[in-house]
């Protein structure tokens, strides 16, 4: 336990530092669920509900978490992954455990044996078959009956697969059987973070056509990837930048852009308007995606939302699934934003004549604000491209619904309240 | 702590082995960090609690100093702690920082040093520094990063084992009428060089009555080019090499950082050690030296300056606290009547209550306050517990822990009230005074902090500018006095300090108050009349900084009357001079008439060449200019066409006109203050 601990600390010192030690929210994503991981592997689990001392363990550490740097909201989101991820193994053990007894009806040595004679799709079938009658039907489970097995239940169709090789026969086992099954679909969980990247940049043929027009605002490396994706496909295009003050993120993809041999124009935030008429399709990248579908982005990203649908360009948002966030933006402007250091704006020093509080009524009269965040409602955006395809904004709830659990957002609202 | 220092002696040991130049480099950065300022500014408050443990913002001050050291990457951090030392020791063992992972702190302690000086002796003896290492002090907020700096300071060293130190300074201009910084520290000049960025010249306690400053004409024989600054501060961070420590050992008289080390290191050319400048830009650094700076430091924080050691960052520890719209910072479980209002720019702390009707704005509100009804709360600092009964008006004072304010309980502006301190019913505390249980120490012997003899000596000048500050404070003055004895209203508790160091008429200059609008507009008219009395130009250094020359400054030393006449002779030649600019005269009738003036004002050649070489200048610096380059051709240009003008006089004259003559081709003469 000292060992994780430490982690734990690190980790809690590198989050509270605020993006000096990590960043970008996918360096986060992935740093969380390492650590939760070691954090569950350490963890020893009594003989009866293992699965709620690990929830009761991550819980714990995800407030901390939670609490160390509420503005990423990668942390939370992950550490709700792991959650729901540790619910769904416990259901489909319990589930498989049943469905077991009724398959064989011999005896529980013979039970044992049958079960790892069996396929694994039998034990998968059976969790898949639990799954929706024990939990709220999602779209995807009503409607589709073949995605089942691809898109969410993938962690637990693991947990059949893992199921079915180990060679459990008693019930102590089951507990080291449980904690497996989690560490395995939050390595998974890792996986997809890692390479969201290019699972979003696969889909990017599909969207950028021919001699196409796409502008961006900032950086982000999601869509950078999605860019390169592209022009790999011998699709050309030209690319307008719009630099992101304050922090000029733009010149840097700019760069890199013309690194790569794509045609790009660099334009200020406030022409974006200007230029928007002479665009397909505005791609960007996001901070967070509210349950609602809206997205809490770089700031600068309102106004180019708004000039795209002034004249009805494709606002296209790409995100990984790490950035979905179960939560409502109920006033994302002070709950979500975070307002940085002005001197981004101005030189303290040309200044520093206007900020003299030693004489008149004491208060300053300049203010600057530097917030680091824009949010962007559902309805101005037309498509998101997450690395599980591309979804409507009214749609988000149901991916939602798809990757957490209804109890933990309960949990994690708690916890941050009682900070 | 014996053991501790055993072991920190035992690791230096071990380090000493291995120390070739390679293993240097790669040693981690260490800090020593004086956990005590060794001046009485913060008196009566650092009686009862060390300067480094005061709150700002909420947060101890000693917390963004170590919060600042370890994200810039110092590995080791050696805090010396003097006065208080127990306290500081205790809070630092029971904080977070003993135990951070690749940070260690460790404490020294001693109890009869008296300076910076004999602090950094001391260290030297413990043999624990090995290695180049930061030097500051525990009242500094700063955000920036070292490691620019560092590895300058590095690469100097390498080139010139001289280079001994590396001093972070920052813009900010000072004001022209109060000739002190933003901060409340006097006005600080500087020379450097612009190209090495080696500091030259360093006085913080110029002579503002005179307006002038004297340089070493040496320093302009010797440089290829200076440049002059009063827009810079010193941000006390500094970057040292293990020299300096042993400078401090070898030189026993050298007490404090500035006054003594500095200009020693500066003005001794024997040994030859050198001092640079590192300049910081978007970073944020200052140290907290009184209570004006205390003040403008915190606002600094509650504007975010010093992101990410704000208020709602959690950076060491300190409460969660919510930023909401307005640049308000709430912390949890506050009780606040629906009827409070308050304003933008406000920190409340934990479990504070605010009662109805009551306004604040602009202030900061430790944790536990109760504050009644209809309280009307200015621009102040309220620390923790503190209790304030309705109808009290507060404006501009700071409040310690435990105060009890009696109702309807009036603080003027720049009132201190130290610990526990109760203030009776409708008693009026009068502006600037300073209030404690603890009566005034009559001898300055207390262990805990030294003032020094000189400290007061470039403040007292100053005081005869403004005649008339005198007089609207008498009256505080009779007050203060009788108030000697303990008499704070019915109920009251604690003395008021008389304010008697450093003259009263000063206390508006470091206060927690802003400087009063008849106070500024007396000054600027002190100043305008000044600037009549001398030139238009020269006296207001804030305002032109014009370099003067020797010739110039020798001036200063004549009685009035003949200031008059050289005053108006130099126009006279000034007007010659740009008349012969615009109307293309030949040179010789130039001479012709300039030595007219001479005869008639009755003055040297080298009056002449003076005043001659002063309009050159200013008409270089009136030539419209973008760049400093252009401004330097400019005056070359200049120069060179009137060369045998100037060449006239310094015939006769002796040679240090010459020196500034011949070498003005080269100076680059930079106006500091180019509007």
């Amino acid at each position: 336990m000292p060992d994780t601990q430490a982690l734990v600390n690190d980790f809690l010192n590198k989050l509270k530092k605020r993006g000096s030690k990590i960043e970008g929210s996918q360096a986060t994503a992935r740093q969380t669920a390492e650590l939760l991981r070691s954090v569950i592997s350490q963890q020893r689990v009594p003989y009866t509900n293992q699965a709620g001392a690990l929830i009761d363990a991550v819980k714990a550490i995800g407030e901390q978490l939670i609490a160390a740097n509420p503005v990423e909201l990668a942390v939370g989101n992950i550490v709700r992954r792991v959650l729901h991820i540790i619910r769904e193994e416990d259901l489909s053990l319990t589930t498989a455990a049943i469905g077991g007894l009724n398959l064989s009806a011999v005896s529980d040595d013979e039970n044992d044996d049958d079960r790892d004679g069996d396929s694994t799709l039998s034990a998968a079938a059976v969790a898949a078959a639990a799954r929706s009658t024990l939990r709220p039907p999602s779209l995807q489970t009503l409607l589709e009956d073949t995605p089942v097995s691809a898109a969410v239940p993938q962690t637990s169709s693991s947990g059949g697969d893992s199921e079915g090789k180990s060679k459990s026969a008693d019930k102590s086992s089951r507990s080291r059987k449980l904690k497996h099954d989690v560490i395995e679909a939050v390595n998974e969980l890792i996986q997809d973070i890692v390479t969201c990247h290019e699972q979003i940049a696969e889909q990017a043929v599909e969207h950028i056509h021919q001699n196409e027009v796409i502008l961006t605002l900032g950086s982000s490396r999601t869509v950078l990837e999605f860019l390169f994706a592209a022009k790999e496909k011998k699709r050309s295009f030209r690319v307008f930048v719009a630099e992101g003050a304050p922090r000029y993120q733009g010149h840097l993809l700019a760069k890199e852009l013309v690194a790569r041999g794509l045609q790009t124009t660099l334009i200020t935030d406030s022409a974006v308007f200007a230029m928007i008429s002479r665009v397909n399709m505005v791609i960007v990248g996001a901070h967070a995606v509210m349950a609602n579908g809206g997205v809490i982005a770089p700031v600068g990203m309102n106004l180019v939302a708004l000039a795209a649908q002034k004249h009805a360009v494709p606002f296209v948002v790409l995100a990984g699934s790490h950035k979905l966030c179960p939560l409502y933006p109920h006033n994302p402007e002070v709950l979500l934003n975070e307002l940085r250091s002005p001197s981004e704006l101005l030189d303290f020093g040309e200044f520093s004549d206007c900020m003299d509080f030693g004489s008149g009524s004491g208060s300053p009269l300049l203010h600057v604000v530097n917030p680091a965040f824009d949010y962007v409602p559902p309805k101005l955006v037309s498509l998101f491209i997450t690395d599980a395809g591309g979804h409507n904004p009214s749609y988000m709830y149901r991916l939602i619904a798809d990757y957490y659990s209804a109890d933990d957002l309960v949990v994690q609202r708690r916890a941050t309240a009682g900070n | 702590m014996g053991a501790q220092k055993k072991r920190a002696a035992a690791a230096t040991a071990a380090a000493r082995v291995s120390e070739d130049p390679d293993d240097l480099a790669r040693q981690p950065l260490q800090a020593i960090l004086l956990a005590d300022s060794f001046t009485t500014k913060f008196r009566p408050i650092t009686l009862e609690r060390p300067k480094v443990l005061l709150p700002l913002v909420n947060v101890p001050m000693i917390n963004y100093t170590l919060a600042w050291l370890e994200a810039a990457g110092v590995a080791e951090v050696f805090v010396f702690c003097c006065a208080h030392s127990k306290q500081v020791i205790d809070y630092l063992e029971n904080s977070e920082w003993f135990s951070q992972p690749n940070f260690t702190v460790k404490t020294i302690e001693s109890h009869n040093i008296i300076s910076a000086g004999d602090a950094l002796r001391l260290i030297y003896e413990q043999n624990v520094i090995h290695g180049d290492f930061v030097l500051i002090s525990g009242d500094t907020v700063s955000n920036m990063l070292l490691t620019q700096a560092l590895q300058e300071h590095k690469e100097r060293k390498k080139k010139d084992n001289n280079a001994v130190m590396t001093m972070i300074i920052k813009k900010s201009k000072p004001s022209p009428i109060t000739h002190q910084s933003r901060l409340g520290t006097d006005e600080l000049f500087m020379a450097i060089d612009p190209n090495t960025k080696q500091l030259l010249y360093y006085e913080d306690k110029a002579d503002h009555s005179k307006g002038t400053i004297c340089l070493d004409k040496m320093l302009l024989a010797e440089n290829p080019s200076i440049s002059l600054h009063n827009d810079k501060q010193d941000c006390y961070i500094d970057i040292c090499s293990p020299e300096v420590l042993s400078l401090f050992t070898d030189n026993f008289d050298y007490q404090h950082l500035r006054r003594h080390f500095v200009k020693g290191l500066l003005l001794d050319d024997i040994m030859g050690y050198k001092i640079f400048t590192h300049e910081i830009h978007s970073s944020y650094a200052a140290r907290i030296d009184n209570y004006r700076s205390y003040d403008i430091v915190s606002k600094d924080i509650i504007q975010r300056w010093t992101y990410p050691y704000v208020p709602d960052v959690k950076f060491c520890g300190n409460r969660a606290t919510k930023l909401e719209r307005r640049g308000m910072y709430r912390a949890s479980e506050i009780e606040q009547s629906r009827s409070a209002q308050v304003g933008s720019f406000t920190v409340i702390g934990c479990g504070t209550k605010i009662g109805s009707n009551s306004k604040i704005s602009d202030s900061v509100i430790g944790e536990g306050c109760t504050i009644g009804s209809n309280v009307l709360i200015e621009g102040s600092y309220l620390w923790d517990n503190v209790i304030i009964e309705d109808g009290c008006e507060l404006r501009h004072v700071i409040v310690c822990d435990g105060v009890i304010m009696k109702a309807g309980a009036v603080l003027k502006p720049g009132v201190v009230l130290s610990f526990k301190v109760v203030i009776g019913e409708r008693f009026v505390v009068p502006a600037y005074s300073k209030v404690s249980l603890l009566q005034q120490p009559t001898v300055h012997d207390s262990d805990e902090e030294l003032e020094y003899a000189d400290n007061s000596s470039g403040t007292v000048e100053f005081s005869s500018i403004q005649g008339t500050a005198d007089q609207s404070n008498g009256e505080m003055t009779s007050e203060s006095s009788e108030a000697h004895k303990p008499k704070l209203g019915t109920g009251g508790v604690g003395y008021i300090w008389s304010i008697c160091e450093g003259g009263q008429e000063e206390e508006w200059r470091h206060s927690v108050a802003p400087i009063p609008e008849d106070k500024l507009a007396e000054l600027s008219e002190a100043m305008d009349d000044d600037q009549e009395l001398v030139t238009q130009d020269r006296t207001a250094l804030s305002t032109s900084g014009e370099l003067i020359s020797d010739s110039n400054a020798s001036e200063g030393d004549d009685n009035e009357d003949s200031k008059d006449d050289s005053v108006y002779f130099e126009k006279e030649v000034e007007a010659t001079f740009l008349r012969a600019v615009e109307e293309n005269v030949k040179v010789d009738h130039v001479i012709l008439e300039v030595n007219s003036l001479r005869l008639s004002y009755n003055m040297t050649s080298a009056d002449c060449a003076g005043a001659v070489f002063y309009s050159m200048m200013k008409l270089a610096v009136k030539t419209p200019h973008s760049s400093a380059s252009e401004l330097q051709q400019n005056t070359a240009n200049i120069i060179t066409t009137w060369q045998k003008l100037l060449k006239s006089y310094l015939l006769e004259i002796d040679e240090e006109v010459c020196t500034i003559d011949l070498d003005s081709n080269y100076i680059c003469i930079f106006s500091l203050l180019v509007n």
